[in-house]
Parts: structure tokens; sequence; C-alpha cells
């Protein structure tokens, strides 16, 4: 194991350290020189574009897209217009700012995307420089036009051109600026040189440093820190000012002691510093100055560019790849020579117990005695999660796991998580699939982010096991990559439908969480239209495929699958959808062979379309729903003669439908109406939309007793319920005389038993007595009980020999009628 | 607050919880002060789920009910329709926004669909081109609604109709989504078993959602053990029949909505509208003892007093003692017993293939037609059909004495098959009563020991199911079970490894029965006296589409033409 502090060097009371990351894959002919050079932070990718020369027209620039560790991803000539400016997005699209103020987005393999331009008057003025910058907002544009003006998109994705305005003074463009994020506002600060002012939306203001030696010169460069908290000023004679960005402070001021102006300066400070810095690159020097007027030098022997990151400044030149970065804390503690640290003390005990000296348990001793071992341990952990190389890590990892041993109540998440999570980085940070995260840079950009980077750069078989790996539900994790796999998989030109849908259902099955509705709609969109119906298919939720299949004009397949949904919203839907794209005819043919559709439908008319309703049943032949659809009809007609011929359809139909119960019913119906319209003429009566049976008892109210009689005979009544009729309308009425009559007419069907209550509910004994006898002898009893003849319903109960007639009797009889009960039960006692 | 909701075995205040929530969430989406148009169906189902109080803490200053014609005026910042995705309803609500607009500008409109949005009424509101003034357009899920500790309903009134008539199955859908919601809260049911077409239906249903929501894998422990879905139509018979427990006879007679009852006023001391029915009414019922009431008043009075907690209810007491002298009166009289008389022998097969004299004397003395629809299908059914000569003569009777128009509700109770012809000669009825033991001579009121205690001598027949199921399973009935509409199986629903529940010895199991298409309070109740049988070893979770009874039930059925209504 090398000597882990050989790479540190101090820089005031900390230790800065450059460690390599990569050996470049690349091989760049020409180096870095005279090319445009974008590389993304967060170990994202590379792009360059040799400077176009311009001596032949005909040679075409060539854009190529690497990797951080400088794998070819893409490479093609640019013919479009010459290129002012390169950035990446957030979202890892490459921005190809043109001087014509155009901005074409290309995808990270190079396909163009689309594009957008900064506003028509660039087209004249031209781009003198521009800048990409990442806000809360999401990827910005700023430019500076050849009239000296600003322009600034926030949000490529939410496009607002702002044009800010003009700098009083300002000839061609400033001699430096930056983009500031302050108080959720986008500004730009620039120099003309010896005025310093800041653009907002509205107003251009003069700033000025505050503390910066009077001959500190004009400014030359500028540079703000990876928060936008920083600001860092270089002037001509060599003078940097640091501070923070609202320029209310000075944090210091130091001598580079160079008059010539670097290519590039860069923030370099890591969350929690102990002693940021800014990084200045030279042709052949690279100077880190420290906030504390420390500074280290590195010799550099190629042009490099300096890609800031939020915990340091990677260094790319044409053959390797540094990360410069402040020592964290934990580390120095622990590696830093001669510390007492725990955590240095617990690695010590580790290595000594790995020799199986017994110094292990003197080092284990004093941290406990301090009892700092759980801080030992924690120490431990967080460092190895700091260190990149490998066996730093393990040996780290393992002292803190020694030191786990001896403690009682450590909770292990810490250590689990890190040993997961640096498995996870060194995986990504391999040379293939490059991208040199730290830990801070992964914790801060999530392992879901993570996950979209991998699986946005293809390697779709790393992602699936990291999930797995990591446990992540299949929802946020196996699913989510088979998904982005599964549509880049329907733009694969050169396979077959039959091939893909394949394909993906293998790989896919049923992943829950995988949309096929999805994924069909992608290939819809590639114009696969076979492969996504093959593709919707798989997939399980019906009520899913059915936009895309209405989409894709198959109505009929749509229509079927909102059926199986069982959804009936969708399948109304389908069907408005379908009525309005079909003719009438090949409408109700496709209802008809969907019962579920077309019960539906028939519901949707029954309420909104009741004409429609109609057809429907005349199409299908079915006569009796055509049959209660006239009927129906036919009580929301005030005309009687429409009311008669709306019913003689019903008639029809119900015959048709061989209902003949329906239709003789019907007809019935319409005899009645006609017989009550000619009463309702002739005599007034306001019959009209009685029942039968309530035109007969109008009609004895009336007294017209012919006209009910005839009722009674022409429509079949039965006897029973007309003599019920017939009886009570009498008794209401009282026309005693007539009931008498009518009682003589024939043998009651209802009894005369009827006739005795029907009298005594109007409180007429006396003609109560007259049907008495009439009276079966199974209900004389309580014939004789209706009118209160005690004795009689003795008579009558002790005639029949009947013990429950003799007990009701009985039970009616009070004490005065004592002879009563003495005979009753005289007779009842005879009888056994 | 609800408290009645947690005492049981499931807590399904859980469920009464999760859609207070949701209620809360959706009324703070829209800042500010509030107006409540409501569907006047659902200001009943609300209640149960949230009072007037709540609807106030989120700033709800006015309620309305949805009339077409313009809008009331109110001073307030949001005007929110919560509605049935209905066309008719968004007709109103166009008309509404549409006066409206002319006089303020300001109001803000939303509208809750309950208990789903439809597109095909979103696409109405933009026909009427209203679509784009609301702010919000939002569903509130409201399938399943606690009623009881141990009673969900949907309270969708028309499921039996649609599904039976109209073949249109909107109810299903929302009955396996209600039961999708159900198992996001209280785990997946490992068991289905179920009869009849629409059980069937819902099931694959369910499977499928399920299998579409795979991945998002509920980590709960599951509650219920088993899920039983059963078609109304394979017992039309109950229903039909006047339930003789307290609490159904209070629903016969009077009829309960939403829990309350609207009871005569002269009769209650303090004049009290309507009184909820609480648990206590139930468990007088569990012991009290209906048209045979040998029970006095004062015995019923002494039971209730020795229940705790009843000190504090004593007012509740002097009105279950009014409600039960009330029904007393109706229970004792004759036309009661006469009706019941008819209805028992029916239900034991006598003389079911004749016209049956008291329905004639039913209809002659012009009696409540919904109440000799109820006795004429009774007969139907237990005779597996009428003879033509009888059915034509009943429906001859009926046209005549109560109008032409009935003939489409008879041909709906035709389409329902609660109403039909005889056409073989076969009557499965008694086959079906026999091995199902449905008709107990011996039925004891008093201290029953058997669920038939609650039609007095008529064990419901999807109550019985629901017993053998538990015990001795429904192999031993196959042939029963085919003799009844649509088919009956069984599902298994795969539980993550980990929540397969350990059980106690001697811990009950869980079903949850499903009626689609209504349950009646009688059904209820005897389940509720399966659950508390000590040898059971079940307790049941009871769920419907709707509570009911069969003058309710016959009356959704009914179709009147438009001239009548107006």
């Amino acid at each position: 194991m090398t000597f882990i502090t050989a790479n540190w060097n101090p820089l005031g009371e900390a230790f800065y350290r450059k460690s390599e990351l990569y050996e470049m894959c690349w091989n760049l002919r020409d180096g870095l020189r005279d090319c445009l050079v974008a590389a993304a932070p967060y170990g994202g990718p590379i792009a360059l574009l040799r400077e176009p020369v311009r001596r032949s027209p005909s040679s075409r620039p060539q854009l190529e897209i690497y990797s951080a560790s400088g794998v070819s991803i893409a490479s093609f000539p640019w013919k479009s217009g010459p290129v002012v400016h390169l950035g990446w997005t957030v979202s890892d699209e490459l921005l190809c700012i043109q001087e014509d103020g155009s901005v074409l987005i290309y995808d990270l393999f190079g396909s163009f995307k689309r594009h957008f331009s900064m506003g028509q008057e660039v087209v004249q003025s031209q781009v003198l420089e521009a800048k990409v910058f990442h806000s809360p907002y999401g990827t910005g544009v700023a430019i500076v036009t050849g009239s000296s003006r600003f322009i600034m998109a926030t949000n490529i994705d939410d496009l607002k051109l702002r044009r800010l305005p003009e700098v009083p003074g300002l000839q061609g463009k400033p001699s430096c600026w930056v983009v500031l994020n302050q108080d959720r506002q986008t500004k730009v600060l620039l120099s003309t040189g010896s005025e310093l002012y800041i653009l907002d939306n509205t107003s251009c203001t003069a700033v000025s440093l505050p503390g910066l030696a009077p001959q500190g010169g004009s400014i030359v460069h500028m540079s703000v820190s990876f928060s936008y908290k920083y600001l860092a000023v270089l002037t001509d004679s060599g003078h940097l000012w640091t501070g923070p960005s609202h320029l209310q402070d000075k944090m210091s001021e130091v001598d580079t002691k160079k008059l010539t102006p670097p290519k590039q300066m860069v923030w370099c400070r890591r969350p929690k510093s102990q002693q940021p810095s800014v990084v200045l690159m030279w042709d052949r020097l690279l100077m880190v100055v420290g906030v504390c007027q420390d500074t280290i030098q590195f010799p550099t022997e190629d042009q490099c560019v300096l890609v800031g990151e939020m915990d340091g400044v990677r260094i790319i030149s044409s053959t390797n790849q540094e990360l410069l970065q402040e020592v964290p804390l934990v580390c120095q503690e622990i590696f830093k020579i001669a510390s007492m640290a725990p955590g240095a003390l617990l690695l010590e005990a580790h290595r000594e117990y790995e020799k199986s000296s017994q110094k292990a348990d003197e080092y284990l001793r004093e941290i406990k005695e301090q009892s700092m071992l759980g801080e030992a341990v924690s120490q431990c952990i967080e460092a190895a999660g700091h260190e990149y190389d490998p066996n730093t890590q393990k040996s780290l990892m393992r002292a803190a796991s020694f030191g786990k041993c001896f403690l009682t109540d450590f909770s292990p998440g810490q250590f689990v998580t890190t040993c997961r999570e640096l498995r996870v980085l060194n995986s990504v940070r391999e040379s293939s699939v490059g991208l040199p995260l730290t830990h801070t840079q992964f914790k801060q950009m999530t392992l879901q982010v993570l996950i979209d980077r991998l699986v946005y750069r293809q390697f779709y078989p790393l992602a699936i096991e990291m999930c797995r790996y990591l446990k992540i539900p299949d929802y946020q994790g196996v699913s989510r990559v088979l998904k982005h796999w599964a549509s880049c998989k329907v733009q694969q030109k050169d396979l077959s439908d039959e091939a893909i849908a394949r394909a993906m259902c293998a790989k896919v099955g049923d992943s829950p969480g995988v949309s096929y509705s999805d994924i069909a709609a992608k290939a819809y969109e590639c114009g696969r239209t076979e492969l996504a119906i093959k593709l919707l298919d798989f997939e399980a939720r019906s009520g899913e495929q059915v936009p895309l299949l209405l989409k894709m004009k198959r109505s009929q397949l749509a229509l079927s699958k909102a059926v199986e949904s069982g959804d009936t919203d969708l399948v109304y839907t389908v069907v408005t959808y379908l009525k309005n794209e079909m003719n009438r005819g090949d409408f109700f043919m496709t209802l008809r062979n969907q019962p579920v559709a077309l019960s539906l439908y028939r519901q949707f008319c029954k309420l909104q379309e009741q004409e429609t309703l109609k057809d429907l049943y005349n199409q299908d032949d079915d006569h009796k729903e055509l049959a209660n659809y006239y009927v129906t009809a036919s009580y929301r007609e005030k005309r009687l003669e429409s009311r008669l011929s709306l019913l003689q359809s019903a008639v029809d139909e119900y015959n048709k439908a061989k209902n003949e119960f329906s239709a003789k019913a019907t007809e019935e119906e319409m005899r009645l109406l006609r017989f009550q319209r000619k009463l309702d003429d002739e005599k007034g009566a306001g019959l009209l939309e009685l029942s039968l049976q309530a035109t007969m008892e109008a009609l004895l109210a009336l007294g017209l007793y012919k006209q009910a009689e005839q009722l009674y005979r022409d429509f079949r009544v039965p006897d029973k319920r007309y003599w019920w009729l017939k009886l009570k309308s009498l008794a209401e009425k009282e026309e005693w005389d007539e009931l008498e009559k009518f009682s003589k007419s024939k043998k009651s069907p209802i009894g005369y038993l009827a006739f005795v209550e029907v009298c005594m509910k109007s409180n007429n004994k006396y003609e109560a007595k007259k049907y008495v006898s009439k009276v079966t002898p199974e209900q004389r009893v309580k014939a004789h009980l209706a009118i209160s003849d005690l004795d009689g319903a003795a008579d009558a109960a002790i005639e029949r020999k009947n013990d429950s007639e003799i007990a009701t009797v009985l039970s009616r009889c009070s004490a005065a009628d004592r002879l009563l009960i003495e005979r009753l039960n005289r007779a009842s006692t005879a009888k056994k | 607050m609800a408290a009645h909701l947690s005492y049981g075995r499931v807590n399904l205040n859980i469920l009464r919880e999760a859609a207070r929530k949701e209620l809360r969430e959706f009324l703070d989406k829209c800042a500010g002060s509030k107006a409540i148009v409501w569907d006047e169906y659902l200001t009943g189902p609300f209640g149960l789920i949230a009072q007037y109080s709540l609807l106030k803490e989120h700033e709800v200053e006015k309620m309305f009910t949805l009339k077409s014609g313009k809008l009331p005026s109110a001073d307030v910042k949001n005007i929110i329709f919560f509605v049935r995705p209905r066309l008719e309803l968004m007709d109103i609500i166009a008309e509404n926004v549409f006066s409206e607009d002319k006089m303020h500008s300001s109001r803000d409109f939303h509208i809750l669909f309950v208990p789903r949005r439809s597109m095909l009424c979103e696409q109405r509101l933009k026909e009427q081109g209203v679509l784009a003034s609301f702010v919000n357009i939002d569903e509130y899920i409201l399938d399943l609604i606690p009623y009881d500790g141990d009673l969900l309903s949907m309270e969708y009134e028309s499921a039996f109709r649609e599904c039976y008539l109209e073949n249109d199955q909107t109810s299903l859908y929302h009955t396996a989504k209600g039961l999708m919601t159900l198992q996001a809260l209280y785990g997946t049911i490992p068991q289905i078993y179920g009869k009849g077409d629409c059980a069937r239906h819902v099931a694959n249903m369910m499977l499928r959602m399920k299998r579409e929501f795979a991945g998002s894998q509920n980590q709960i422990l599951p509650v219920f053990d088993t899920l039983l879905l059963l078609d109304r139509n394979i017992d039309l018979l109950t229903p039909l029949a006047t339930q003789l427990t307290y609490e159904g006879l209070i629903d016969e007679i009077y009829g309960i909505t939403n829990g309350y009852v609207k009871l005569p006023p002269e009769k209650f001391a303090q004049k009290k509208q309507g009184a909820a029915l609480s648990k206590k009414a139930k468990i007088i019922s569990a012991a009290f003892e209906e048209r045979h009431n040998a029970k006095t008043v004062g015995e019923i009075k002494q039971f209730v007093s020795q229940l705790p907690h009843m000190q504090a209810a004593r007012s509740s007491l002097a009105n279950h003692t009014s409600i039960a002298e009330l029904i007393k009166d109706i229970t004792t009289s004759e036309a009661f017993f006469e009706n019941l008389t008819v209805e028992q022998e029916f239900m034991t097969g006598v003389d079911t293939d004749k016209v049956n004299t008291y329905i004639e004397d039913c209809i002659a003395q012009k009696d409540p037609l919904i109440k000799i629809l109820r006795l004429m299908c009774m007969q139907s059914v237990c005779n597996n059909g009428l003879k033509q000569k009888v059915f034509e003569y009943y429906k001859r009777e009926i046209l005549q004495t109560y109008g032409y128009e009935h003939i489409l509700t008879l041909n709906n109770l035709e389409k329902a098959s609660l109403l039909k012809l005889q056409t073989s000669s076969r009557n499965n009825y008694p086959t079906i009563r026999k091995t199902l033991k449905l008709w107990m001579e011996d039925a004891n009121e008093q201290n029953p020991n058997d669920i038939s205690y609650v039609y007095s001598g008529y064990a419901p027949l999807s109550v019985r199911l629901t017993q053998v199921l538990a015990r001795p399973g429904w192999r031993s009935i196959e042939e029963v079970l085919k003799l009844l509409p649509g088919p009956h199986f069984e599902e298994r629903q795969q539980l993550p490894a980990g929540l397969h529940k350990k059980r106690q010895q001697g811990e009950n199991r869980t079903t949850l029965v499903f009626f689609l298409g209504g349950v009646s309070y009688a059904e209820i109740a005897a389940l509720r006296f399966l659950s508390q049988m000590e040898d059971s070893g079940m307790e049941y979770i009871i769920a419907t589409t709707k509570l009911l009874n069969g003058t309710t039930w016959i009356k959704s059925l009914m179709d009147r033409p438009e001239s009548q209504i107006s």
C-alpha cells in the first residue's frame, strides 16, 4: 500500500490532494488545444469540438462526445453553423450555441433533439460569448451579443427569453462576466475592466468589491463557486480577491504575482470546507490559491480543462484525469502523521491485530479508555466513503468492523449502507462506465438520479444489478430500468416487430410497474403501429390500452379492451368516440358484437336519445323492447289520438314478439281509453288516466251502474273483485236498498260476511243483521260477533260444537254475561 | 366520534378516517371560503363520513342542493359541486355555471365526482362549453361507506336494477374498486369464494386489478381471511319476506335511510324526528323477539338496563321502548298476521301453484301495489315460476286495478326472474329448502339456536350458504349450488411471504360477505347471530351495494312512465 499522505499538500491548516481518476481512454491527436470543450459536473460526459479550421470550407469540424473516462460515445461531423459555446444540461443533453443565436440540443448519443433561438436580433448582431448555467429552475443559457446586450433564458425547457438592460458604455464584449443566482433571481455580474456591474431583469447597477486595494487594477477574470455563494475576481495586477457573491464582504486578497491572465479559474471547495481555494490554470502551471494566502503550485505539461465540482475540481488533460480536492477532515484526522484521533488509533489497532500483535489491544484500550470507540468506528466508516482507492476503503472498513466487535449497541446501519454505497460507487467509477462520482456527490445526486443516468447511458444490466443489490422496490428500481430499456429497444430499426416483441416479453415479462402501454406508445411514436399493437397485448391493464388504441384508430380493439377492463366509463368513452367516427350502420354493427357496450349505449340513449333507442331495437328485431318503448312513449304523449297510435304500435310489436298477454293487455288499455273518452265527452266524468278499477269505482260513485256493469262484463273482471267494489261503493253511498238488491242478484262470490263487515263499517247494524243469516256456517260466529250479538254467536258456536269458536266467543264475554258464559262452558264440557 | 365503528373485530374507523382525510385534502385544495352544491342523493352517505362541523372547519360556509337555474347567492370564493357522475347532473351544473358567470366572475368552480370521475361527464361539460370554468375536477372515491362496526354499504341504489335489467355493470366495477381500497387498508384477502355471475365478474376484475397493481405490494397483515361474494339473484326470496327482527321491522314499517329512521313524532316525549339506530338496537334485536312478542316491554327494559354504558343513554332506551311499542301495535294486528301467514305458506310450499285468495283479496281491497308485487314474486320464486293461468290472472288483476302502465314494471320483474312463467314442471325450491334446511319448524325465538329466527322459521338462503361455506364447506352442497343461477367458484390470492397469519388457538376467522345487489337487515341480523355463536369460529363483516328491504327493492325495479312522476 502506498503511503496515503504522499500526495497531500498543505494549504494553510488544511491539506489538498490530487488523485488520479483515470488514464483517459481517448486518443486525441491534437490534445485539447484549440478545442471547445464542455465537461459536465458530477462526472458527466465530455464534448469536444475542434475549432473550425477556416482554411478550407469543406473540412468540417468533428463533434465528439466521450464519457468522463474518455470512452467515445458519439462522433459526427458538425454540419451546422459556427459554434460559440458548448454546454451540458442537468439531464445530460448537449447544448451547442451557435454564432447566430440558435441553440441546438443533442442527446448523449449525438442525436439531434430540437433547437431554439436566443432571439431574432441575435441573428444580426451575433453571439460573442455564451455561458450555460444551472439553477434550481433547470439549465439556463446566457449570451452577450455583438451589440453588447445580454440575453438570458433561465430554463431551456420552459423557454422565456429575457433581454437584460443595457450596460452603460459597454462596447463589444465585457472583459469578463459570470452568471449569479441570488435570492431566486438570475443575474449577470460583468466587468468592463475598471467598472463592475450587476445586471438584473430591470436594472444595471454599478458595484464595487469591498476592500479591493486601489492599486488592484482592472478585472480580467471572475469565477463563481459551485453553489453560487462565493466569488473570486482576478485583476490585471495579479491580485485575487475572494468574497461572498453578494459583495458585502471580503474574505481575502492574495497576490498571485502573475500578470498574465489564466486560461481558467475555478473555485475548489467542499461542504464544511476548512480552507477553500481558487484554482488558476495557466499554460504550464496550476496554482491553488487558498483564502489563507497560502498557495500550492503544480506544473502541468499539457493543455488541461478544469471542471468545478461541488467538492473539488477535476483536471482533465489529454492523457489523464485527476481530482483535486481538500482532504476531508475525517481523512486528515485518521491519516495525518502522528494523529491520535480515535479513528487513527483504531486503524492502527486493526493493523496490529492482523499482524497478530498484542499492540492491537493496547491501542484498543487507549480508545476505550476515552470511550471513543463508537466515534472511532464512525470515523473509519466515514473516511472510507471519502477514499477513492478500494484498498484504502477496505482497510478502513475492516478496521471499523473490527472496532464494532467491541461495541454492544452500535447500530450497523451506517456500516452496511456505506459498504453498499461504496460497491455501487466503485462499479460506476470503472473506466468502462466512467462516472467518477465522489461519495459526497453521490449523496447529493441521490441514488435515483444515478440509476437514471446509468439508464440514460444504456448501462441496463449494471443498473438492474444495482437495483437488485440495493434491494430497491421493483417499482422504483428494476421496473424503471426495464421500462427505459424497452422504450429504447422499440426504436431499434434493425429488429423485426416480432423479434422485439419476443425480446420484450422475455425480459420484461410481467415485471410490476412496467407499463406496456407506455412502451407501445413509444413504438407508435416511432411509427411502428404493428409493434405497438403487439406490445399492447401484453398490457395487463385493459384500461390503459384504450387511449392508445383509439389514437391508432384501432377502435374495435379499443372497444373490446374497454369492455374487458370493466370500467364502464371507459366503454362509454370509446362508444362516444365510435359514434362520432363511424357511420351509423357500422356503429350499430360494431356495438352488436359487444353486448356490454350495446347495453350501456342503450342506457345512454334511454336518458339522452330516445329516437336512437328505437333504431337500436329495430336493428336487433327486439320486438318486446320495441313494444315497451312504444308503451313508454305513449305516456309522454298528451293527445289521445297519438297515444292510441303508439299503443297500437306496441300491440303490433308485442304480437311480433309472440307476447300474447301483453298485446291483449295493451289492446284492453286502448279500449279503456276510448271508453273513458266517450264517457268524459258524454257525461264529463273525468275518467281519463284512471285505472279500470278506478273507472268502475268512479262510475258507481256517479250512479252510472249500467256503464260500470258494461265494463265489468267487457273486461271480464273477476266476480270477486267486482262484488267487493260494488259492495263498498254502495255502502259508502248508503244505498242500502240497492245493496240488498245487489246481494240478491246472485250468490255472492265473496260470501256474506263481507256484507256484514262493510255495513258495520258504515255503522249500520240494522243493515248488517240482514246478511248474518246468509253467512256460511263456518263464518257465522264471526258474523254474529261482528254485529256484537254474543247470544247469536254463542248459539252458532255451540251448534257447530267448535271449541276454538266457543273460546273466541268466551273471550269476548264480559263479567255481566254470566249466564252466557256458563252455557258456553257447559257446551264445551258436554262435548268432552 | 365514530366509536361505533371501531368496537368490532375489524376497525372500520380506519376506512372512515381514510375517507375523511381525503375529503379534507380536497377541501384544502380550494383555498378560501366555500359553498357546496350537493347532489341531493349524496348528502345521506356523506353524513356518515363527515358532519357539517368538519366541512365548517374547512371553510365551508354554505350548502345548497343542486337544481337547475341560478345558484343562490353566497359570498364565497369557491363553489364546489359534489355530484355523482351522471349526465343529467352535468346539464344542471352547466346551467348553474352559465347563469352565474354573468353576475359574479370572481367565484371559482370545482367539481368533486363521487365515487369516480367520468370522461363521459367531462366530455359533456366540454360540449356545454363550461369545462374550462372549473379550477379543480377531482374524484372522491367513496365506494364502501362504513355504517356500523361490521357493516359497509355502497348505497348504490340502482345496482340490482342495472345489473339484471340493464346489463350495466358499473356498480360491479365500483364494487371491485371498493374491495381493492379495502384490501389496501386491511391487507390482501387470501381466499375468495363466490356464487353468481356478478360475483364471478367482480372476482375477475379484482384479480385483474391486483395483477395491474402488482409490485406495489401490500405489506399489511390480512385482517380478512375470506371474501364471499354473493349475487342477490341467487336468493331472490329472502328480501321479499317480511323481516322479523327489531331493526328489520323498523325498516319494514318506517324505512331506514342512511342509518336514520323517521318515526311518528307524537309518540316521542322529546319530539325526536330521527333516532339514530345505534349498536344498542342491535343488541336488543339479538334477544328481542318479534311477532309472537312474548316478551313484555318491561322485560326489554330490564334487559337493556343490564347493559353497560347504558346510563348515558337513558333517552335512547326510552326511544327504543317507544319504538318497540309502536312496532308491537303493528305486529300484533290481524293484517300483519294474515300477510305473514301467506308468506310462510309460500315458503313452506303450500298451494304455491294456485291463485292465492289472500293476494286476490288484497288486490280487490286495493292494498299498496308493492305489497301485492312482493307476495306475487314470492309465490313465483317459491314455485319456480307461476303456471300460465295463474300468472296471467295476477297480471290482469294488477293492470286492471292499478293501471296498465304497470305492464312495464311487470316486464321488469320478469326480466329479473322475480316473476316468471313456469316452464319445466320441476320445482327446485323444495329441494333447495330441504337440503339447506331453509324451513325450521321449531324456530326458537326466545333463545335462538338457528338463523331461522330472523324470519320466524325461514332461514335466509344467502346466510345459509354462508354458514355452510364456513362449515362443512360448499363441496357438501354441490348439487344445490348447481340449482342456483350462475357459477360458484373459489380463488386464492397469493400473500407475500411473511404475511401468513399465525392463528392463535381458538381465534376466530373473519369473513367479509359481500351482497351484490343488496342485503336486508334480517340477513345482517342472521350473520351477526352466526358471529356470536360460540362454536361458529367465524366472524362476519357484511358489505353490500345497498341496504334494502322488499319494498325498496321492488320499488327500484318499477318503471314509472314520466307522465306519472310529474
